[in-house]
């Protein structure tokens, strides 16, 4: 079913810091297929956000291709972002802070639709907001508020609303839910998932929480530093991990289960700074399998099952 | 709203009761007996105690300032010991120029630093703004009276191209503005960028990127109206203290206005232009403060729901 709606080739993304390079997103290549979720998990400060960002082009990324329905977005020029704006939008993961506190709720939803001309008609453009608060379930007797007046929840619907304003066909869900408390998640998961449905949306869906991600996504990438280690079906990662990290990710899961006796496997140590990486594996200074090779290159990103990708030779191994 | 507007003129009262104490103590308790400056070095004893009965002296400080205050309240500040003009009436004569003066210093101030704040925000640490944080240093660092005369040297000898004073022609106004308004300029410059600084990297300017908006929308719609609120509230700030300055430029300029004025009543002693003066700038400066809690409101809709007005 269905072809990549989006495939990232090789996105590196550094920022040169007073210390040296700081390698934020380096050389991660994936796909989307039209009408999926990806999944993609790690730690705060893996360069994840920065992902998200770069495939938009909210942040120029330094090198590598981001192809989306045939096109290359990173050949784009920047007076030409705006085009790219009606089929790509993201969802930002703080709804407090990613709404202009100025702005009524009408306005920041109207808004894109006014600027690049959707609609073009006053009354239509009413409409049309009432129509999307009505699918992210914001009652309209609430377009006149600002978001100072609202709850979290609240919040983040009008982030979704005016994300889908566009009618946009690729949605970055930039940790859509991490700010809000645990009962709202759900909601919003709920919807997002629903509209996913109705709309025909693909999703790439960040976030830290991976049994969040479990429900919603059908594949996973795991990143860490600015890498991605590895990548499989939903199922099949949950079932099935191959890369120490993602082990140790997976492991640390609760269960709602008394008598199910569950190990943890620990990690020692703190991620490292990302500033200056040596060529070898990101994650051998933590591993608990880790060999002296681990330290002499970077492992590629390799396909020891179908569809299944990891990057570590030893994963089969160990 | 109205019963905001009420409250704040109400308190109006308490300010204007306690300066004029201040003032009218200070200034009647400075050494110096005005009756015998006013009658000159030369004049015999009986003339200066004549002249001291008239205008009250003979009297306590606190049954002056009870006398003065009674009247006041009915509108009366008193007469100029010199002219024969009420307090009042020489005020309003130089009012005029003195918010002119400092209407035209806060338009150099902003006209300058506006724009100059705002690029050196979108360039950190570019060429621009690092020679505009520079000319902002700089700004702050001279002392008007310094300037002004500076200014006149250049302008006025040497160039000859503008009037080292007065108030004759429609430009004279330029240099005693600019004097006035460089320390402003260079101080909001700063207070400009820092706040675009700040403003620019929250979360929603990416918000208002992700919706396909140009880069000029976004700075001046969404960044430059949430940066404009502490810009507003030094600029009102501003205003006032550029009537209080006034005092040192009206001075360089023989610019007529109360700035000069109060200066000429302090060396001549006439205590009732200098208390009178006083009140009335006080007076006018609240109001001003007023006007811009009022600007406040209107810009930020977070002040305006919390006064209860509601959304048209």
């Amino acid at each position: 079913m269905g072809c990549n709606i989006l495939e990232v080739e090789s996105l590196t993304k550094h920022f040169p810091t007073p210390k040296g390079l700081l390698y934020a997103v380096d050389n991660v290549t994936f796909s989307i297929k039209k009408g999926k979720t990806l999944g993609l998990v790690g730690e705060s400060g893996c360069g994840k956000t920065t992902t998200g960002r770069c495939i938009l082009r909210l942040l120029e990324p330094t090198s590598g291709k981001v192809i989306f329905d045939g096109k290359d977005v990173t050949k784009l020029r920047k007076k030409q972002i705006y085009l790219l704006r009606k089929e790509m939008q993201i969802i930002f993961q703080d709804p407090y802070s990613s709404l202009n506190p100025r702005m009524t709720v009408e306005g920041i939803i109207s808004e894109p639709i006014k600027i690049n001309k959707l609609i073009k008609n006053e009354k239509d453009i009413k409409k049309r907001v009432d129509e999307l608060m009505d699918i992210v379930g914001l009652a309209s007797r609430l377009r006149r508020s600002y978001p100072h007046e609202l709850d979290g929840g609240r919040r983040q619907r009008i982030g979704v609303a005016r994300a889908l304003s566009l009618n946009p066909k690729f949605i970055v869900c930039d940790e859509p839910v991490s700010a809000l408390d645990v009962s709202i998640q759900a909601q919003i998961l709920n919807m997002l998932k629903e509209l996913q449905k109705e709309l025909d949306l693909t999703y790439l869906f960040i976030t830290h929480d991976l049994s969040v991600v479990n429900h919603f996504s059908d594949d996973i990438a795991v990143m860490y530093l600015g890498k991605l280690i590895e990548k499989a079906p939903t199922l099949q990662l949950f079932e099935n991990p191959l890369h120490p990290y993602t082990k140790a990710l997976l492991s640390a899961i609760p269960i709602v289960d008394i008598d199910k006796k569950k190990e943890r496997i620990l990690i020692k140590g703190e991620i490292p700074s990302p500033v200056n990486l040596p060529d070898e594996c990101r994650f051998a200074p933590r591993c608990n399998y880790v060999r002296d090779e681990c330290f002499e290159k970077q492992p590629e990103l390799i396909e020891v099952e179908p569809n299944h990708f990891v990057a570590c030779p030893y994963a089969k191994i160990n | 709203m109205l019963k905001y507007i009420m409250k704040r003129i109400l308190m109006l009262l308490p300010v204007l009761i306690g300066v004029s104490f201040i003032v009218f103590f200070i200034v009647n308790l400075a050494p110096g007996d005005p009756a015998r400056i006013i009658a000159g070095v030369e004049t015999d004893e009986e003339t200066v105690e004549r002249i001291r009965e008239d205008l009250g002296f003979n009297k306590t400080v606190v049954e002056r300032y009870g006398i003065y205050m009674w009247k006041a309240l009915q509108g009366d500040l008193g007469t100029s010991y010199y002219s024969n003009k009420t307090v009042i009436e020489a005020f309003m004569e130089r009012i005029p120029n003195t918010l002119l003066l400092g209407f035209w210093s806060v338009v150099f101030g902003l006209i300058i630093s506006m724009p100059v704040g705002i690029i050196s925000a979108i360039k950190q640490y570019s060429i621009f703004d690092n020679l505009g944080m520079v000319l902002a240093l700089t700004g702050i660092s001279i002392p008007s009276f310094w300037l002004g005369i500076l200014a006149i040297l250049l302008f006025s000898l040497k160039l000859q191209l503008l009037p080292s004073g007065g108030n004759e022609f429609w430009y004279s106004v330029i240099l005693p503005s600019i004097t006035n308004g460089t320390q402003m300029m260079a101080l909001m410059t700063r207070m400009t960028r820092s706040s675009m600084l700040e403003v620019i990297r929250q979360d929603y300017i990416m918000t208002a990127r992700a919706k396909g908006l140009d880069e000029k929308t976004v700075v001046l719609k969404h960044a430059l109206r949430n940066a404009l609120i502490p810009v507003v509230t030094t600029a009102g700030n501003f205003l006032i203290m550029m009537i209080g300055s006034a005092v040192v430029t009206e001075t360089i300029f023989s610019w007529p206005g109360v700035g000069r004025l109060i200066v000429e009543s302090i060396s001549k002693r006439d205590l009732n232009m200098v208390v009178g003066c006083v009140i009335l700038i006080t007076f006018i400066i609240s109001i001003i403060n007023l006007v811009i809690d009022l600007i406040y409101v209107l810009i930020d809709p977070k002040i305006r729901s919390s006064y209860g007005i509601m959304k048209g």
